[in-house]
């Protein structure tokens, strides 16, 4: 194949992915743009055109829509309590769920059938439809606006169980437990130093995701907690609105100040983060 | 050597089994008893037997919110997840430089997050002040009075959900296309099979398991979609489920009477209707790709 048909064949994969890439990206660009414009720049579509380098504007740009953020609209707690609320979660579920997959996949004891069937049963009921009475039994277990009501329901899902049922049966010999039992080693010492290490890749996949899944939560928040001062970004960030109505720059500054934390994130743990967003769907 | 775990594995087990049994076998018994109750919030509730979902049946903003869940979730399975093949199939070219470049840059709306792509959809859709009226009009010459906030609610429902979700589903195409044996295809190409028919005939049966995985995923997705539009119009003027409930979906109707008006015996009803639904999907994918391998 000659050069020129090469590179011609190369300009026709490329043109439609990067027309596609830039499509993805520009929401993107624009959110982070409209975050550091005030006032009469809202006019240019993305920085404000002036006789600066590249020709646009730089003095105009202004960090004032972060600083309000932080001052009046109160962001910072907001910030706290999804790390709190995202980290807390993403530690414990791991542990309750690589705990109850590994149980699951190597050990043979009364019960392990039907709770197999339990956890697969569990991953075809719509959240939904828990809603309404996953309220009023927090109501009546008076943990409404709690942490521990929110957190409580979502430390342990069977789709944690079914993803480390599955990365044990793949990852854990038996043989290595055997030789750990008659070498003395109880049962329970197993799990954290043999399996758990064993298990490494899913749990960095699973935290991560379950980490992202929390931090992006909007419902169960918006429905348990009713102090705004426990409310999480994703709550308190739908409530902008109402006082400040189209304040573009606020808005956007709050969204990035939400979205940055995972994407960076992304940037460093990219790996683990596709792994984890699709485990056990491939294979499963 | 028979094992003898003794109560290891009830132990390993125990935080699982517990939050199970209160938070999710509780609940969703409890939620048959309240499909059956009309409720004012929660702690007084009358029995009404299956009149709820009598009353469901004849509720025009059910209809209405089924039929934009339908319409969405149509969307998601016909536009979105052919784009999601298509870009997984140019990023498959095996000679293809920056595939993870692309694959990153593709994949990242996801983290986003269906809350923070709200924030951004609602000011991007808006009229005169939004990019893609400004665009549209600066390349098309399109209306910069476009009503896509006011009007067409459910296009940008669904232009709003491909950008999230088109490189999230692309990458299980891209995994399962990774895995067609290349030994097929090449057998294809020596028999002298043109391109369309290579891909028709060999590499679409190949992933056809994954395929029908990811439109199971969309439907189960799309038709609890809640928080994009109820984010959307919590930021313009026209608050709930816009103007004429124009974005009312069925889990939003779901929200609005559970926790608005209080009724969470007729929530709970709509919340059966839905899990059935899905719950026939599910099934209906199961006998098929069932039917295909007998």
């Amino acid at each position: 194949m000659s050069a020129a048909r090469n590179a011609t064949k190369s300009t026709l994969t490329h043109a439609p992915l990067l027309a596609a890439a830039a499509i993805t990206l520009i929401p993107i660009a624009w959110m982070l743009c409209a975050a550091v414009k005030s006032g009469e720049d809202f006019k240019w579509l993305f920085l404000p055109r002036g006789d600066g380098f590249l020709g646009i504007a730089w003095d105009h740009l202004t960090f004032s829509n972060f600083t309000r953020l932080f001052g009046e609209a109160h962001m910072g707690s907001a910030i706290l309590n999804s790390f709190f609320v995202s980290s807390v979660s993403a530690v414990v579920a791991t542990l309750a769920c690589a705990a109850g997959g590994f149980a699951l996949a190597r050990y043979r004891f009364r019960g392990r059938g039907p709770i197999t069937v339990l956890v697969l049963g569990a991953l075809i009921i719509p959240p939904p439809l828990l809603l309404a009475p996953t309220y009023e039994l927090l109501y009546h277990l008076s943990l409404l606006d709690t942490f521990t009501g929110l957190l409580l329901p979502g430390i342990a899902p069977a789709f944690g169980v079914f993803l480390f049922r599955q990365a044990t049966i793949q990852s854990v010999p038996r043989e290595l437990l055997e030789a750990a039992r008659i070498d003395g080693c109880g049962e329970l010492r197993a799990f954290f130093v043999i399996v758990l290490p064993l298990l490494r890749p899913m749990i960095g996949a699973f935290m991560l995701i379950t980490f992202l899944m929390w931090w992006n939560n909007f419902i169960s928040p918006q429905v348990i907690l009713q102090d705004p001062q426990k409310f999480p970004l994703a709550v308190a960030i739908s409530q902008l609105k109402g006082v400040y109505y189209q304040d573009y720059g606020l808005q956007m500054a709050a969204t990035v100040v939400s979205v940055a934390p995972v994407m960076i994130l992304f940037l460093l743990l990219q790996k683990e983060f596709i792994a984890g967003l699709t485990a056990g769907a491939v294979k499963g | 050597m028979r094992e003898r775990p003794g109560p290891a594995p009830y132990i390993l087990l125990a935080p699982f089994l517990l939050i199970f049994a209160v938070f999710i076998v509780y609940p969703l018994i409890r939620s048959l008893g309240l499909a059956t109750e009309r409720s004012f919030g929660p702690g007084t509730s009358d029995f009404v037997g299956i009149k709820n979902f009598r009353l469901l049946l004849i509720d025009p903003l059910f209809w209405k919110a089924a039929r934009n869940t339908l319409v969405f979730t149509l969307g998601s399975v016909f536009i979105q997840l052919p784009l999601a093949l298509l870009l997984a199939l140019a990023l498959n070219r095996p000679t293809l430089r920056g595939r993870s470049f692309y694959r990153l840059i593709f994949f990242s709306p996801q983290l986003v997050g269906l809350v923070f792509s709200g924030m951004i959809a609602s000011l991007m859709f808006e009229k005169r002040t939004g990019l893609i009226n400004k665009t549209l009009h600066g390349i098309f010459g399109f209306s910069l009075d476009y009503p896509w906030l006011q009007v067409h609610i459910m296009p940008m429902l669904i232009i709003t959900a491909l950008w999230m979700y088109v490189g999230f589903n692309m990458v299980y195409f891209l995994a399962a296309l990774q895995n067609v044996d290349r030994s097929l295809t090449e057998a294809a190409m020596i028999d002298g099979a043109s391109k369309a028919q290579r891909f028709f005939h060999v590499t679409l049966p190949a992933i056809r398991p994954v395929g029908a995985f990811v439109v199971l995923l969309s439907i189960i997705g799309s038709v609890q979609l809640f928080e994009l539009p109820f984010i959307i119009f919590s930021q313009t003027p026209y608050g709930g489920a816009g103007p004429d409930n124009g974005a009312l979906t069925l889990v939003m109707y779901l929200y609005r009477e559970a926790f608005e008006t209080g009724d969470l015996g007729y929530a709970s009803a709509l919340g059966w209707i839905i899990a059935v639904f899905l719950f026939l999907a599910g099934l209906g994918q199961l006998v098929i790709t069932r039917g295909e391998k007998a």
